[in-house]
């Protein structure tokens, strides 16, 4: 089952209609509540970031009967170290996105704890590609 | 299955549809021509009773002769239903009309609101981890949590309503105390609202309620308000201990008025079903950070706007605001509030006050095995495609999403899509007989009779 959002640069009002339309999918197939729960935090993490520190982007949502596979691609300044944006506390936020209740350097961290597969690829002055999956059982 | 107290009355049933249309759990269809309530996803809000214009959505309640049958009747009375009266009618009269109508003891359940509280506080205090913790006091959530967000249900604090822990104690009061045998004491709740009959019949979490009968709110207000004008002016009777309940009691059944004795340190009080929703999609998606305790309330002001209430919302909350105000004052002056009379129960009370926890019945899931959930929702979607996404409600479905579910997982005839039967009349796929077939098994023969239809100019 494919579904595909279109993420806007700065767009925080539709932050999260990718992660709630993927949350009412996985509820009607009956997947466990904490995993909904996983898969839920960890896109809403990736579509604010593709929101707020990139020029907006896609969600592609694939679905299975075992697994969700999930891809946030943005066009934007890309990262030039990733392993260090990995880190717990690591933020580049923008004062105006901080003042919106973001920027405190958790968002990868949370997509690494709630996934099963994480995959960050960038390019400086590309973009950003976040790839994620989260098993079912 | 849930015990439900709504129920529709077909022969009143116009099949109008309009219950089906705000039914904020999308639990009504019509089919033949009537209303019909789908029993696992009803939550007994009740907002289908307040739209139904011909009243064919009635309240269960149990004969109001039973309070005859026992020796020792006791009313526990919802604090707002003192907010139902004029301002000139005295507590009095309408605790001398309640005798007369065959109770011989009268509470008002918000006497527990104090130890209500406290069996919270321990609680959260035992319970960090789980937080945002959420009221359990408004049955309606409770269930619309159950069936649309089972992630939450852990977070719902597990105790019993403030009307069981006044029906122990009133229990313990009349048989240890007075040394009433226990099968002469009938226990009789007055209900606001229909979440609450069914949390008293069916309760979530528990095995068995201590109430003997279930009436409803309207009915015992017309009841005794006859009675006041039948008996005139110097009816009054003072023989009966008239309520002393404190201000944090009065308020408690209100919008705010868990919240504003919690103790965390954020917190929140929602009231209005779809108020609620909204929040609570935030919340599962873990947008709302930082929150300890959730106050959430299925009607608009509380119980002040309940179901069964014969009075404005606001006429009877300002009315328990100004009742609240004068035991306020009391409480500053020094009069101790009998709310504190069941502190000598204290320890019995709190220690029978928890229930077990909620447990999830998602009305969502398509099946219970994934796979076969799998393939039904591709189905779902494929049809949702050719469906015209109005939700007209010429199906008997609230939704063109809702429809598409009926009919993959419900086996309901396409062909009900009035324009599912255009299209295949374009195709030459159907006849007009089929169409009228399809259309009359919704909403039966009446609209569309034998007769020839007015002309118009
Ligand atoms: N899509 C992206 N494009 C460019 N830079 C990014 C992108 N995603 C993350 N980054 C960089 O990585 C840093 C860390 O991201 P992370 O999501 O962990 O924290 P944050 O977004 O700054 O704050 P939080 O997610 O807690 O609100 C960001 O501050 C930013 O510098
Ligand atoms: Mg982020």
């Amino acid at each position: 089952m494919h579904q595909e959002y279109t993420v806007i640069e700065g767009d925080f009002t539709n932050a999260g209609t990718a992660s709630s339309s993927v949350k009412k999918t996985l509820k009607q197939l009956g997947v466990a509540p904490q995993i909904v729960k996983r898969v839920v935090v960890a896109l809403y993490e990736a579509e604010v970031n593709a929101i707020a520190h990139a020029y907006g982007g896609k969600v592609l949502v694939d679905i299975e009967a075992d697994k969700i596979h999930m891809v946030v691609a943005d066009k934007g300044p890309g990262i030039p170290d990733i392993a260090q944006a990995m880190q717990e506390g690591y933020s580049t936020a923008r004062p105006e996105v901080r003042d919106m209740g973001f920027g405190a350097g958790m968002g990868l961290p949370n997509m690494q704890k709630n996934v099963d597969v994480l995959n960050v690829t960038s390019e400086v002055g590309v973009g950003t590609t976040v790839e994620m999956i989260v098993n079912f059982v | 299955m849930f015990y439900h107290a709504l129920e529709i009355d077909e022969g009143n049933c116009i099949g109008c549809s309009r219950c089906m249309k705000i039914c904020p759990t999308e639990a009504i269809r019509i089919s033949n021509g009537k209303a019909f309530i789908m029993e696992d996803r009803c939550i007994d809000c009740g907002k289908c009773h307040e739209a139904c214009p011909v009243d064919a959505i009635f309240i269960k309640q149990d004969d109001f002769k039973m309070v005859h049958e026992f020796p020792h009747s006791v009313a526990l009375l919802p604090a707002v239903f003192l907010g139902q009266f004029p301002d000139d009618i005295r507590v009095s009269r309408i605790y001398a009309a309640l005798k007369d109508l065959g109770f011989k003891h009268v509470y008002e359940v918000e006497s527990a609101a104090a130890i209500y509280a406290d069996v919270k506080h321990k609680y959260a205090r035992e319970h960090e981890d789980d937080e945002p913790l959420i009221s359990s006091f408004c049955p309606a959530i409770v269930r619309l949590i159950q069936i649309k967000y089972p992630s939450l249900v852990g977070n719902i604090i597990p105790v019993k309503a403030p009307l069981d822990i006044s029906a122990m104690y009133v229990l313990k009061l009349l048989t240890e105390e007075r040394g009433v045998p226990r099968e002469e004491i009938g226990l009789f709740y007055v209900t606001p609202c229909a979440a609450k009959i069914a949390a008293v019949k069916a309760p979530v979490g528990e095995k068995r309620s201590l109430i003997d009968g279930v009436i409803n709110m309207d009915a015992l207000f017309n009841k005794v308000y006859r009675r006041i004008k039948e008996q005139g002016k110097g009816y009054a009777y003072t023989a009966l201990q008239t309520p002393q309940l404190s201000a944090d009691a009065i308020l408690s059944t209100l919008t705010n008025g868990e919240r504003r004795i919690c103790l965390a340190k954020r917190s929140y009080a929602i009231d209005g079903i779809q108020n609620v929703m909204d929040f609570l999609d935030k919340l599962e998606n873990d947008e709302v950070e930082g929150v300890e305790f959730l106050e959430l309330r299925a009607c608009d002001q509380s119980c002040a706007g309940a179901l069964l209430s014969c009075e404005n919302r606001f006429l009877c909350g300002e009315r328990m605001y100004a009742r609240a105000r004068k035991a306020a004052e009391r409480e500053r002056n020094g009069e101790v509030a009998r709310a504190r009379e069941m502190d000598a129960y204290r320890d019995y009370l709190i220690e029978n006050s928890f229930a077990e926890p909620a447990q999830a019945r998602s009305m969502l899931t398509l099946d219970k095995d994934l796979s076969r959930a799998y393939q039904k929702l591709e189905k779902i979607n494929k049809l949702k495609m050719y469906l015209p996404q109005v939700d007209c409600g010429m199906c008997g479905a609230p939704t063109c999403e809702a429809f598409a579910t009926d009919v993959v997982c419900k086996q309901v005839g396409l062909t009900r899509c009035v324009f599912y039967q255009r299209h295949l009349e374009r195709l030459d796929d159907i006849t007009r007989q089929e169409c009228l077939a399809a259309t009359r098994s919704v909403w039966g023969e009446d609209p569309i009779g034998d007769n020839e239809p007015p002309e118009v100019k």
